[in-house]
């Protein structure tokens, strides 16, 4: 079992107008097995969470601390924390030029175990992993998220989670841009993942409607950089019926 | 490449200016000009519209037409090509062909006698290609190739010996045949070889240049009917080398024609590679890739000249550009004469930007003067490899400088693939290899 313990963060960053705290001091506990699912509104820091976790060089860290099973995630680089087992599936992945799906999974797999997968086990990993996520087979000859729609990209993106079988799982409003029967194929795969029983999973979400194919054993209501509130599932619903107003004013 | 650009014409396709394809004669020409220190801007002065996605400032900008358009002449057919150097005023740098060229560092190449020792030729390989040096007299000399500019003039009128490979008729080559051209001395000297492939031969000749030169050099290309000719230009030049070499091939019927360029090594290079079609049917596609590294000057200038029906040409080139003032230039001119009906051609041309404070410029020039053919187009795109790119493979633990190893590698491989030569492909991926390292990426 493994533990992703995020405590008191304040993260800023800096702009053209100076330097702006975005998260104000969040403590957030993750074990293995479990979903965590933090809702909040537009602007509300989630993604700053995300990408602090994952270490972009973004976000300035001005106190507090991430630790995973104790070790500091805060020292290590950011193919490091990758190889610790952090998985950040992004809001917006990014189109990398020069570079095939393939050539990538396999480049990553290979970062990631420390020796190269074996090839003919892999080929098919692959092939099956996309199968399942129903992404067309000719995807991996084409170059990393090039062209690819954004729902397309999405499912890139839990084809990785699939592949490279992190420790923790974060997930960034990958239900965002789905349509229906892709909300439900993404849905799937982080499920198919997630009931191996090897990982935690922080789900990122500004709507409910994901909630319904991936079950959250905690939701957080994130506002203003904070954790508002949190609770079971049950303040999911909630917030599927009343919104973030009552948390937004009360912030005002 | 994320967001190319491509414009492709056909008979009814509106050109610029309202004018039909099939009208009169159109020209399409724009210039993309991509420096890594300003985010956001690929070409002269003019930003980018990106969507909200926080994506839009990643991956390739297209250039865009109808934006500050290069009218170099008249029309590039109608560039003057002399043996006579008078023919050829000395150079301002003003002149639409050197606008690019830093003339200062062409020691002496455009302005001096070029008396200095040509580099030594060894040819090894194919047993049945035969190799003759001879006099500047020879009756072969020029038939198929003529100066376009003053430097090539100059080199036509100072070179004293000529090499000349003949790919006999009918024969197909016995593995490829290498011609080493290694340099050893730095004042400016003149080179001239031929490589005839006789009809319905084939074969692959590679030029691999070494050393350290100030070259003025004529390479002339004569491509029979039904021959297959693929020549590979190699530039891995020393730090110093100066090199400006004009690679002229005459294309005959039927015949097929490939031409890659691989540009790694020398202070300036320039390279003024031209395919002219002589008689329909035949094919040729042109190939190039440039890594350009701190303060070095690599320019390609094509041009593909359909002068002659039913013939296809596709043009792929590829740059990458790491440290400061790593300058890349590559200008497309393709020429659709009137005669030139079933024409069908595709030019494309990439740069990826791996460092700040570098520079590629691309300018893809077509002119067409009929409107009866098949298809003609265009793509120029310069893109950066930047911190999000670099964020996104080290998210999937990839470390930094495997990254932008697998980036660049992955980029310019179609092009090493197309010399088809295991051995050179080889050497040249470790080239590559090298010269990222070099660039302590
Ligand atoms: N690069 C940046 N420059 C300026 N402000 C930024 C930048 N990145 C984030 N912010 C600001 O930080 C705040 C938090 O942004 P963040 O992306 O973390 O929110 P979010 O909760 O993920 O929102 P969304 O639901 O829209 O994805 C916002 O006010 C945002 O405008
Ligand atoms: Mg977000």
């Amino acid at each position: 079992m493994s533990t992703l313990e995020i405590k008191d963060l304040h993260v800023s960053i800096d702009t053209d107008q100076g330097n702006i705290p975005i998260l104000r001091g969040v403590t957030l506990t993750i074990n293995t097995g479990e979903t965590h699912a933090i809702m909040g509104p537009n602007g509300s820091g989630k993604s700053t969470l995300a990408s602090t976790i994952a270490g972009h060089p973004r976000y300035k860290v001005d106190s507090g601390s991430i630790t995973l099973d104790g070790e500091d995630v805060l020292s290590m680089s950011v193919d490091e924390r990758a190889r610790a087992g952090l998985f950040l599936a992004m809001q917006y992945p990014v189109e990398v030029p020069g570079v095939t799906m393939t050539n990538f999974l396999r480049t990553a797999k290979t970062a990631l175990d420390g020796e190269a997968p074996s090839l003919r086990h892999w080929t098919k990993d692959v092939k099956t992993a996309m199968s399942k996520l129903r992404i067309d087979a000719d995807f991996a000859q084409r170059n990393v998220n090039e062209g690819f729609s954004g729902g397309e990209k999405k499912r890139v993106e839990i084809l990785q989670l699939e592949l490279f079988r992190p420790k923790f799982a974060i997930l960034d409003e990958t239900d965002s841009g789905l349509d229906v029967d892709a909300l439900k194929v993404v849905s799937e795969g982080v499920n198919r993942e997630h009931s191996k029983g090897e990982m935690g999973t922080l789900l990122i979400t500004h709507y409910t409607r994901i909630l319904r194919y991936i079950k959250p054993d905690f939701v957080h209501v994130f506002i203003a950089g904070r954790i508002a509130e949190q609770g079971g599932p049950e303040l999911a619903d909630r917030l599927e019926e009343e919104g973030y107003d009552r948390f937004t004013t009360v912030e005002a | 490449m994320a967001e190319t650009t491509h414009t492709d014409i056909t008979p009814d396709t509106p050109l610029d200016g309202g004018i039909s394809a099939l009208d009169e004669k159109a020209r399409l020409g724009s210039a993309t000009v991509g420096r890594a220190s300003i985010d956001g801007f690929t070409e002269e002065g003019e930003r980018l519209p990106g969507g909200d996605d926080g994506t839009e400032q990643l991956g390739f900008k297209k250039h865009s037409h109808g934006n500050a358009p290069v009218i170099p002449e008249a029309s590039r057919g109608e560039r003057r090509r002399s043996f006579d150097l008078a023919d050829f005023p000395p150079l301002t740098g003003q002149e639409e062909d050197w606008r690019f060229t830093p003339l200062k560092r062409l020691r002496g190449l455009h302005t001096d006698d070029l008396t200095g020792p040509a580099p030594a030729i060894e040819v090894t390989g194919a047993g049945n290609v035969t190799v003759e040096t001879v006099g500047r007299g020879d009756a072969r000399l020029g038939k198929g190739a003529t100066p376009e500019d003053r430097v090539s003039a100059a080199a036509w009128n100072a070179f004293s010996e000529a090499t000349v490979i003949t790919i006999p008729r009918e024969t197909v080559a016995e593995g490829e045949v290498m011609v080493s051209i290694t340099g050893r001395s730095a004042e400016p000297a003149a080179q001239y070889i031929l490589i005839r492939a006789e009809q319905f031969s084939r074969a692959v000749v590679v030029l691999d240049h070494g050393g350290s030169v100030a070259l003025a050099q004529n390479v002339e290309i004569v491509v029979e009917d039904g021959a297959e000719l693929t020549v590979v230009s190699v530039q891995e030049w020393d730090d110093d080398a100066v090199h400006v070499s004009s690679q002229q091939a005459k294309i005959g019927r039927d015949a097929r024609y490939k031409h890659v360029v691989v540009s790694l090594g020398g202070d300036l290079v320039r390279l003024t590679p031209s395919s002219i079609f002589s008689a329909p049917g035949a094919e040729v596609e042109m190939y190039g890739l440039y890594f350009a590294d701190a303060g070095q000057h690599l320019e390609q200038r094509l041009l593909v000249d359909h002068a002659t029906p039913n013939c296809t040409s596709r043009v792929t080139y590829k740059g990458a550009l790491q440290g400061q003032d790593a300058h890349t230039v590559w200008v497309g001119d393709v020429l659709i004469r009137k005669a030139a009906e079933g024409t069908d051609t595709y030019e494309t041309n990439r740069n990826l930007l791996l460092t700040d404070g570098a520079r590629s410029d691309s300018v893809p020039n077509l002119e067409i003067e009929t409107g009866l053919i098949e298809g003609a187009g265009h793509a120029s795109a310069t893109g950066r490899f930047d911190d999000e790119h670099l964020f996104y493979l080290m998210a999937r633990g990839i470390p930094e400088k495997a990254a932008r190893r697998l980036v660049v590698r992955g980029f310019l491989t179609e092009v090493i693939q197309q010399i088809r030569v295991p051995a050179l492909e080889e050497r040249l991926s470790e080239s590559v290899e090298r010269e990222l390292a070099a660039g302590n990426l």
